[in-house]
């Protein structure tokens, strides 16, 4: 991780008392903006990313030198057409890009915070990421957005601040992870925490770094964002740069290369302890539970308007658990329009080229952006 | 289209809560958006068609009126609109009891398999009706149970419920549906249209 880059900081000042009990005061949050902001303020958009992702949502990432995570979706002439809004992202908590983390060097010691770091919730990243908001001196966002975890900051987002946002699109989501999920991300921890080099959190003293745990950990994350179709399509059983097996253990099969690569390179860019932090934050969240397991109370207090979106071959937050979102809404009369996308990218969808998805969106955050504000007048 | 639109909009107060129960491109969501109430919900089976509606910044959830209007709390909407679906469902019974239960008014039409046209292309031809309104021929058709006026007329008799208004309509000639007139109704117009409540 190349920490030289100039990234936008604020220090939060104001304490905030975590789901945790701890109370953590001057953290930094790192974020990115895009686009301008109008004089009424009334073209904010605030995007959430998910487990891995960071404040780069578009245009060039400084840090890995790739295209912005979301470029799919954000930037000048896209479905959210930074000609027209003011787009923020900002890193969670809990992550490696600059926000506070268990990377951040903790200055009466000069050494990383590493599992000495608080347990985090979407909850407490949600709640840090207002003050961003507050900092901006915007009073009303024209909408949150975000996919998998990304959608579950925009759900407790409104859950907290029910006034401050017109429009809320959840994608590929849940309100609550299932055992499915929490076992995945617990085989991820197991496996980082399995490397001899992570030393209980505290590698960074010992100038190691449990990357042979991190790689296993996305890999097996990776083959969960995927379909067994699009898997089948693109790989199927093709051998990779070789013409027969070679009855060893290397990676005769294309998709095994493929593994192996996401998984070197992902350990260059990202924290291992993040990863445990981060997964133990969508483990932990249940918002309906938060509202003594009654969902629908969570938007009780809100007039913002939603959008919930799925895809057909997302096995890891199916369309029934997005569905759970729109009835809770619709029980309550609330504003929620829904549609499953069909795609055979599995939950990795959210953030790749389906045309059908990136036109919807884009028709529809354009459309109600006009029509709210032709109201207003 | 547009009879049917003006016809059902009549019926409808100003600025009360609005579900179109298989509203398609959202046409009829977007005239009464222009002309009665803003607080207008879609609920549509085709995702194409969703896809369409949300395009337009039009609210509406994809999802099948058999089992999805649930969801919905008893009452929750002035008027439920079902506009020419109600013989595409495996069941209409059960989805005219769920939409009296979501609606505290329900406006339904129905194209009239009755109409003279109708009746005399299986009365002469002997092959199922194809008409301007039933364009499709029986083997594709998405229309499983076709009713006429009187058995609509008759259904909500039998079952108790109250019809407040109805309306036949013949190209674009208007005129109102009663006891005395139901036969000639029945056979001289090509939709029905139906303000009832439980």
């Amino acid at each position: 991780m190349n920490k030289n880059v100039d990234t936008k900081k604020i220090i939060i000042s104001n304490p905030l008392k975590l789901d945790c009990g701890k109370e953590i005061n001057n953290f930094p949050i790192a974020y990115e903006t895009y686009g301008v902001l109008n004089s009424k303020k009334s073209n904010a958009i605030l995007v959430f990313h998910a487990l891995t992702g960071d404040q780069y949502v578009s245009g060039k990432n400084p840090i890995t030198n790739k295209d912005g995570w979301w470029s799919y979706v954000v930037g000048e002439n896209k479905p959210i057409d930074t000609n027209k809004f003011f787009v923020i992202c900002a890193n969670v908590i809990g992550g490696c890009m600059g926000s506070y983390g268990p990377s951040t060097i903790n200055e009466s010691t000069g050494k990383q915070i590493g599992t000495d770091f608080p347990i985090i919730t979407i909850n407490d990243m949600v709640n840090a990421q207002y003050e961003l908001i507050k900092y901006l001196e915007i009073e009303k966002l024209f909408a949150v957005v975000g996919g998998s975890m990304g959608g579950m900051q925009v759900l407790q987002f409104v859950a907290n601040f029910p006034d401050k946002a017109k429009l809320a699109i959840p994608i590929a989501c849940t309100s609550s992870h299932s055992a499915q999920n929490i076992a995945f991300n617990e085989l991820g921890r197991q496996a980082i925490m399995a490397d001899s080099k992570w030393e209980n959190g505290f590698y960074s003293n010992y100038k190691l770094n449990p990357d042979k745990g991190l790689a296993v950990a996305r890999m097996a994350a990776h083959i969960t964002y995927l379909s067994e179709k699009g898997l089948q399509e693109k790989f199927g059983r093709k051998l990779q740069d070789r013409d027969s097996l070679r009855y060893g253990f290397e990676a005769d099969f294309q998709i095994e290369s493929y593994l192996r690569y996401q998984g070197s390179v992902f350990v260059d860019r990202f924290d291992a302890n993040s990863y445990l932090y981060i997964t133990r934050a969508m483990d932990y969240f249940d918002l309906s539970k938060q509202y003594k397991g009654n969902l629908s109370d969570a938007f009780k207090k809100t007039k913002t308007k939603f959008f919930v979106i799925s895809f057909t071959s997302d096995w890891l937050y199916p369309t029934s658990e997005n569905r759970e979102i729109v009835i809770a809404l619709n029980s309550i009369g609330a504003d929620v329009g829904f549609v499953e996308i069909e795609s055979d990218k599995g939950h990795d969808s959210f953030l790749l080229d389906v045309p059908s998805f990136l036109k919807t969106l884009g028709d529809y955050i354009n459309s109600t952006y006009k029509i709210i504000n032709e109201r207003r007048i | 289209m547009k009879e049917e639109f003006n016809i059902i909009s009549n019926l409808i107060e100003e600025n009360t809560r609005v579900l179109d129960v298989g509203c398609g491109n959202g046409d009829l969501m977007k005239f009464l958006q222009e002309n009665k109430t803003k607080d207008i919900r879609g609920l549509e089976i085709s995702k194409e068609k969703v896809q369409n509606c949300l395009s337009k910044g039009l609210t509406v959830i994809e999802g099948n009126a058999e089992s999805d209007l649930k969801q919905f709390p008893k009452s929750s909407f002035d008027y439920v609109i079902l506009s020419q679906t109600l013989q595409a469902f495996l069941n209409p019974e059960l989805v005219i009891n769920e939409l009296l239960k979501v609606g505290k008014k329900v406006i339904v039409t129905i194209p009239n398999f009755g109409y003279w046209r109708v009746r005399l292309q299986l009365l002469f031809k002997g092959t199922m009706p194809v008409t301007e309104n039933l364009p499709h021929a029986w083997y594709n058709t998405p229309n499983l149970h076709m009713c006429t006026i009187k058995d609509f007329y008759n259904f909500c008799s039998t079952k108790n419920i109250r019809i407040y208004k109805s309306i036949a309509l013949k190209k674009s000639r208007i005129s109102e549906i009663n006891k005395s007139n139901l036969n000639y109704k029945n056979l001289d117009s090509h939709l029905g249209i139906f303000l009832i409540e439980s």
